[in-house]
């Protein structure tokens, strides 16, 4: 393969797990917004966007998309169960609270899906296949196109929430100014509730897309959690669209060093990007602008 | 149209309300003056819920509402324009705007709405200029213009004012103040705290002055002027 292939192969390689880290960076994002808080179920919610996807398709014989859309419904579902029967109850948690308590939610969430769908690897075919398709001579998983228009498809979705709707636009006034939020009539409480629902959200579209390509298993969501959140670190916490730039940033680091460095040294580069960042700059990349969107 | 009876209230720290009393009949302008400190913002967070009354009575139209959450007493027609005008700084004035309209949109009185957004950016023509710069750009006195108008938006039938007057150049205060007495001739009641007593009793009926949690002094405005406690601590005259 000629040098300038294997450099657009890596490219769309790397926006594609790019484009996935920065859907699971959107999902931290919009949840710490509303809270203050890190959540550590986010990378959970991914990996049963797979299982769950992997699950119905086996299971009712459904086509591929109609058992990744049932999943990632029921995800979303699960994440307003999460937020009415652990986080509601809590009573105005302070962030540290609430980042503790999602830690254990993420070790049910996970033990749960162990002790229900198995220990076993599961994964289901490609969208449209698993024949590759040819774009200048790079040759890619067609997957991998899935994931990119999901991806732009839900980045511009969440984007029309916020800005376009009353109940997106009230959580972003909750998320400027909580208590005159209240004193608007919002209820606060039902903010934090949609915040959760679209993180859930969030996650199961990252898993039921990405799973073709990687396969899953119930011990997957940590790393899958790790990697979205070194993407909203490196976007700046709390910045929607930094999110997203960031998780493709983080995905074409990846996908480089592993082509031209060594496929071991892949997992290396979102430790190392979150390190440096924390070090040098960890308002992120975009922190200065401080135009925070969501 | 409001009544508060023997309100006690505080903080964990303890009470800085005891058993207030006062009462805001429909179409007064009703002033609250006092000290820093004297319980002013905790009257105000009171009466729209925002801390909950230990014992006592607040009757809004007849009804009591102390027990009642923020957005109940907002669908009872009563906002607040909260101390330190608080915009939502990275949302634009025209979504400040629209929040403050937010449980009237929610019921779908668009165009409602949209009427008495015009009569908010009459009032505040600086406002309409600046439609789509985030609020938080805006300076002081333009973001108490959208504090007050974001309060209107709700269309209260009582408009709590507390301290409208802080940080602002005295043209901007007078302006503000000429708005307040505008908005009540034009049928709101208006309930408002205030360190600038002398602006403030200029466009008041009545008055309350509030030291260390209790009502001090009462009376029309025209009295309290000139009465010789009142002009020492908080005219300074
Ligand atoms: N959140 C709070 N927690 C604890 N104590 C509080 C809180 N808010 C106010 N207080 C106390 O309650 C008392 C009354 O405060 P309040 O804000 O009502 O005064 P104010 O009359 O509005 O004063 P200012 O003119 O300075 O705004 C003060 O002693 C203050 O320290
Ligand atoms: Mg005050």
């Amino acid at each position: 393969m000629d040098p300038q292939t294997q450099l657009l192969q890596l490219l769309f390689a790397g926006v594609s797990t790019g484009s996935i880290y920065g859907i699971i960076a959107v999902g931290f994002n919009v949840i710490f917004k509303s809270t203050g808080a890190i959540n550590f179920t986010q990378g959970e919610w991914v990996m049963i966007g797979g299982m769950l996807s992997a699950f119905f398709f086996v299971s009712f014989d459904s086509p591929i998309w109609v058992a990744c859309a049932a999943a990632v419904l029921c995800i979303g579902v699960l994440g307003v169960l999460s937020e009415r029967f652990v986080i509601e109850p809590l009573r105005n948690p302070s962030p540290v609270t609430l980042t503790l308590v999602t830690i254990g939610l993420a070790i049910v969430t996970k033990s749960g899906v162990m002790l229900t769908l198995g220990k076993n690897p599961a994964g289901y075919p490609g969208f449209s296949g698993e024949t590759p398709i040819m774009i200048a001579g790079a040759s890619l998983h067609p997957q991998t196109v899935w994931i990119i228009v999901v991806a732009a498809l839900f980045m511009l979705a969440v984007h029309f929430f916020f800005e376009r709707t009353l109940t997106g636009k009230a959580m972003r006034a909750a998320a400027a100014d909580r208590e005159v939020a209240v004193l608007m009539g919002v209820r606060v409480r039902h903010a934090t509730m949609m915040a959760f629902a679209i993180a859930a959200l969030a996650g199961g579209v990252a898993g039921a897309i990405i799973t073709p390509l990687t396969f899953t298993s119930y011990d997957h969501g940590t790393v899958l959690g790790f990697k979205g959140f070194s993407a909203a670190m490196l976007g700046g916490v709390g910045n929607l669209y930094g999110a997203m730039v960031g998780g493709l940033l983080l995905g074409i680091l990846e996908s480089l060093a592993g082509g031209y460095i060594s496929s071991q040294f892949k997992d290396a580069v979102a430790f190392m990007v979150l390190l440096g960042i924390l070090f040098f700059r960890p308002t992120g990349l975009f922190g200065h602008k401080e135009i925070e969107k969501v | 149209m409001l009544e508060v009876k023997a309100l006690c209230a505080g903080y964990d720290q303890g009470d800085v309300l005891h058993a207030l009393d006062l009462s805001v009949r429909a179409g007064e302008i009703v002033c609250l003056i006092g000290a820093n400190g004297a319980g002013k913002s905790s009257t105000m967070r009171a009466i729209v819920g925002l801390l909950r009354p230990l014992r006592g009575e607040i009757l809004l139209n007849g009804v009591r509402v102390e027990a009642a959450t923020p957005d109940r007493i907002v669908a009872a027609g009563c906002a607040l324009v909260p101390e330190g005008r608080r915009v939502f700084a990275p949302m634009s004035v025209a979504e400040n705007l629209e929040m403050g309209a937010y449980q009237r949109l929610k019921r779908g009185e668009r165009d409602e709405v949209a009427r008495d957004r015009e009569f908010v950016l009459n009032l505040f023509p600086r406002l309409e200029e600046r439609l789509e710069q985030p609020a938080g750009t805006l300076s002081g006195g333009e973001q108490q213009m959208l504090a007050i108008g974001r309060a209107l938006m709700a269309r209260p039938s009582l408009l709590l004012l507390d301290e409208p007057s802080m940080g602002l150049a005295p043209l901007v205060v007078k302006d503000i103040f000429r708005t307040i007495a505008d908005l009540n001739q034009a049928g709101a009641t208006v309930l408002l705290a205030e360190q600038n007593a002398s602006a403030a009793l200029k466009i008041a009926e009545r008055a309350y002055v509030l030291a260390e949690g209790r009502i001090a002094r009462s009376g029309s405005a025209a009295d309290l002027k000139h009465d010789p406690t009142v002009r020492e601590t908080y005219l300074g005259v």
